[in-house]
């Protein structure tokens, strides 16, 4: 009898350690659904993924670090940084958009490199490295934008008229623009999304990330150059966090570092959720999407059900604490 | 007189019955040693005494009356301690040896708010000397070797008045000397009334220090035996439920052409003008004790740390080994003595494991092809003889001499030509040293030259063609395995003629 019991107990609980999270966006979007006549309609739900698609960008950058048992806690400033960059070469310097694309993400890949560095070469722990980066970008991006937002006919210092350039429409299509009725963001993030999924389970260089990730002596002795692979997993996540700063500069038609900052703590939050979605126990896109629309989900929800603005924070964290609890609760044994 | 008796305990894990109706007793200052092939139950059994589980069937009894222990807690106050083979999870590295001595003491609720921490070092102090050990009890734990820490562990069991001494393969990371050391103690803390519990995989140190036998096999109870009507083949033969034939593979490789010259050789870890020459088909043993230099040296030849001076030629021309992953290109393999936190992924599957270092091989324009990795996996898998209901096991849940070849396996796929095996059989049962012996002479049989590294004197002579001993850093001589035997090995091993010693 007890072993019936306790037999079942198990299978209960590898459910929700398997399907929790899932299970918890379907039910969120069934109760909304219900409580809420506008929540299903297409607007919305397009309105829920464009919400999602910058900390979904965010977040994969952050699950790159993770996939080698990093951290990267530079990836919001990195993308604020990338806007400002963006605005001001177009803005200011009057460059055509190819650059404001280009120069950006190749920051995104220098400063991924330089982390790597601090880290693998120096030594100082990935927490640190990418904390004093985060300052670092912060505090360059604030005096490379004068102090102030960069956007269009902006004011020049020093009466210096208003500023010549303007942001070119092929770059502000980034995150306005539509295809076929879905914003182009929403379909950048998922094709990320599709991307780095398959280059972490079906070539062989995501799974030496894996292994470096998994016990880095190991994966050494077995011939693989972890220092190799630990740049590499820093380079993309320069390299997305870059990517998600262009949306989010061309979302907002201007370059502001300090709009990166806010999207820090939602993406790590996603990227940890991610680890609990189908029991996999380790960085992975899809789970880090599914991290990232569970929290757009929620918030869209609470709000259009007129939740108070500071609840959204008590959600959030609820539902973090929930995710780890199951990923970690199991690995105890 | 104190007496502890387990009655049919019988202790299940989801799939697994590690325990079926096993009875153990132990008593009357008793040193009591509990055998079995890895796998067989004794860690579990030990555990369930220790409390480290909340649940098992059967009984307890000490002195005839029954007591249920669910909790480390539990175990203590009825006076069992157990002494993990991992000493560091019982230790807090950043405190001092007489902070560690006397943990429980200072944990303790009946612990005054103000710690008079002269009265702790001095209790400490008098708690080393009467085990008659020499460590300033000012240092930090982390400064300590490996046995001084035991040594601290047992001085803590001492001082908490345990009456029964659980060991757990206490023996398998100490040199000759200190288990010498040890073996001293525990008979001393036996004269002063203490039961010791003592589990090992090395049957001649059984022999040595015990009284009694106990034997388990697949979670079994095979029997209890008093060491005078036993013999080491006669115990063998009960681990194994079978007569264990020749260990080592008779037939050895025909020796072709030299092969590897490490000439010169100096690095990390003390290693310090090291020559040696390997040939085709050829198995040269590295033996020296604990502390020679024998992982060291192994990792250095393989580019896990750096390089000196001198130089490696593999097949004439010189080979720069700057890292693992150069060496691995070039044509080294190493298993490594870590098992766990080097070897294996313990994570991963075993199909992860085994295709890591020839990942290459399976992949198309940098694409895993999946199948060809699944069946290249269970090809091994079955070749290697890994027990396992399938290629998707994670590794962690294999037993030690699985693990073991999951280690040697994934290098079996690779076109090494040169093998490196640093302690292969460490901690591994008798049946899977066998077949591990048996791998490598397969390996040599195909023309490979194997390096194989060892503390157990017994392998380099049932093993290897030559023989190189290490002492400090270096080679201190170079044998003819057939032409030598252990006491010669032993006599160059402790630094050469000036002190010949033997164990206990």
């Amino acid at each position: 009898m007890s072993k019936n019991e306790s037999k079942q107990k198990i299978d209960l609980f590898q459910f929700f350690y398997k399907y929790g999270t899932i299970l918890v966006i379907v039910l969120a979007v069934l109760f909304f659904s219900i409580r809420l006549e506008n929540f299903m309609n297409f607007n919305n739900i397009t309105n829920i993924f464009r919400s999602v698609s910058i900390v979904g960008l965010i977040a994969l950058a952050i699950t790159m670090a993770l996939t080698v048992d990093g951290f990267d806690l530079s990836v919001g400033a990195v993308a604020g940084f990338a806007s400002v960059i963006a605005a001001k070469i177009m803005v200011i310097w009057e460059m055509s958009p190819v650059w404001a694309i280009t120069i950006p993400l190749l920051v995104g890949v220098i400063v991924g490199m330089v982390n790597a560095f601090l880290i693998i070469k120096v030594g100082i722990s990935d927490m640190l490295t990418t904390l004093s980066m985060m300052f670092l970008l912060t505090g360059i991006s604030i005096t490379f934008q004068n102090g102030t937002a960069i956007y269009n006919y902006m004011p020049l210092p020093d009466n210096a008229g208003i500023a010549p350039g303007m942001m070119h429409p092929a770059y502000l299509f980034i995150g306005q623009g539509k295809i076929f009725g879905i914003p182009f963001p929403v379909i950048l993030m998922l094709t990320v999304v599709i991307i780095v999924h398959i280059f972490l389970n079906y070539t062989k260089y995501g799974r030496y990330l894996y292994m470096v990730g998994g016990n880095e002596e190991a994966a050494k002795l077995s011939g693989i150059s972890t220092k190799k692979y630990r740049l590499l997993a820093y380079i993309f996540s320069g390299f997305i966090a870059a990517l998600g700063g262009l949306v989010l500069g061309a979302r907002l038609g201007s370059g502001e570092v300090n709009a990166g900052g806010s999207y820090l703590m939602d993406a790590v939050a996603a990227a940890f959720i991610g680890f609990s979605v189908l029991g996999i126990g380790k960085a992975n896109a899809f789970g880090t999407l599914l991290g990232a629309l569970l929290m757009g989900v929620l918030l869209n929800g609470l709000i259009m059900m007129d939740f108070p603005y500071y609840s959204q924070d008590i959600v959030k964290g609820i539902v973090l604490i929930v995710a780890l609890g199951l990923t970690y609760y199991r690995k105890k044994d | 007189m104190i007496r502890l008796e387990m009655k049919g305990i019988t202790k299940s894990f989801p799939g697994v019955k590690a325990l079926d109706q096993v009875d153990f007793s132990v008593g009357n200052q008793e040193i009591h040693a509990l055998i079995g092939a890895n796998g067989a139950g004794k860690s579990t059994l030990m555990k369930i005494l220790a409390g480290a589980y909340q649940g098992y069937e059967g009984e307890i009894l000490i002195d005839n009356e029954e007591k249920t222990i669910l909790s480390p807690v539990d175990a203590k106050a009825h006076g069992i301690v157990i002494v993990y083979q991992e000493v560091d999870t019982a230790l807090v590295p950043h405190l001092t040896v007489a902070e560690n001595i006397m943990m429980d003491e200072i944990i303790s609720p009946k612990q005054k708010i103000m710690i008079s921490w002269k009265k702790v070092k001095k209790e400490a102090r008098r708690e080393l000397e009467a085990l008659g050990l020499d460590i300033d009890v000012n240092r930090l734990v982390s400064d300590l070797s490996l046995s001084q820490k035991q040594m601290v562990l047992i001085g803590r069991a001492v001082y908490q008045k345990a009456k029964f001494l659980i060991l757990d393969e206490p023996t398998a990371p100490l040199s000759i000397e200190e288990t010498r050391k040890l073996f001293k103690i525990v008979k001393k803390l036996k004269e002063d009334g203490m039961s010791i519990i003592f589990i090992s995989h090395r049957l001649d140190e059984v022999f040595q220090i015990s009284e009694k036998i106990t034997v388990l096999r697949d979670g079994q109870f095979i029997g209890t035996y008093n060491v005078e009507d036993m013999t080491i083949d006669k115990i063998v033969e009960k681990m194994l439920g079978r007569k264990l034939e020749n260990t080592f593979p008779k037939h050895i490789g025909d020796i072709g052409e030299e092969v590897l010259k490490v000439d010169d050789f100096s690095g990390t870890g003390g290693i310090h003008h090291v020559n040696l020459r390997l040939h085709k088909g050829e198995i040269i043993g590295l033996a020296g004790l604990v502390g020679g230099g024998k992982t060291e040296l192994c990792k250095l030849i393989f580019g896990e740390g750096t390089i000196a001076q001198g130089k490696i030629i593999l097949n004439g021309k010189e080979v720069n080994n700057k890292n693992p992953a150069h060496a691995v290109i070039n044509g080294f393999a190493l298993v490594p003595e870590e098992r766990r936190k080097e070897g294996i992924l313990v994570h991963e599957s075993i199909e992860a494991n085994l295709t890591l270092p020839t990942l290459n091989k399976y992949c198309n324009y940098s694409f895993m092809d999946r199948v060809k990795m699944k069946n290249i996996s269970k090809e091994n898998i079955q070749k290697i003889g890994i027990k396992t209901p399938n290629e998707k096991q994670i590794v962690a849940n294999l037993s030690g001499g699985n693990q073991q070849k999951v280690a040697i396996g994934k290098w079996l796929l690779s076109d090494a030509q040169i093998y490196i095996f640093d302690e292969p059989t460490k901690g591994v049962d008798v049946g899977s040293k066998a077949e591990i012996y048996s791998l490598i002479g397969e390996l040599v049989k195909e023309g490979k030259s194997v390096i194989y590294a060892t503390c157990e004197f017994s392998e380099i002579l049932g093993l290897t063609d030559r023989t190189y001993v290490m002492y400090n850093g270096t080679i201190a001589k170079e044998l003819i395995t057939k032409d030598t035997d252990e006491e010669e090995l032993l006599l160059y091993s402790t630094g050469g003629g000036q002190n010949v010693q033997k164990r206990v």
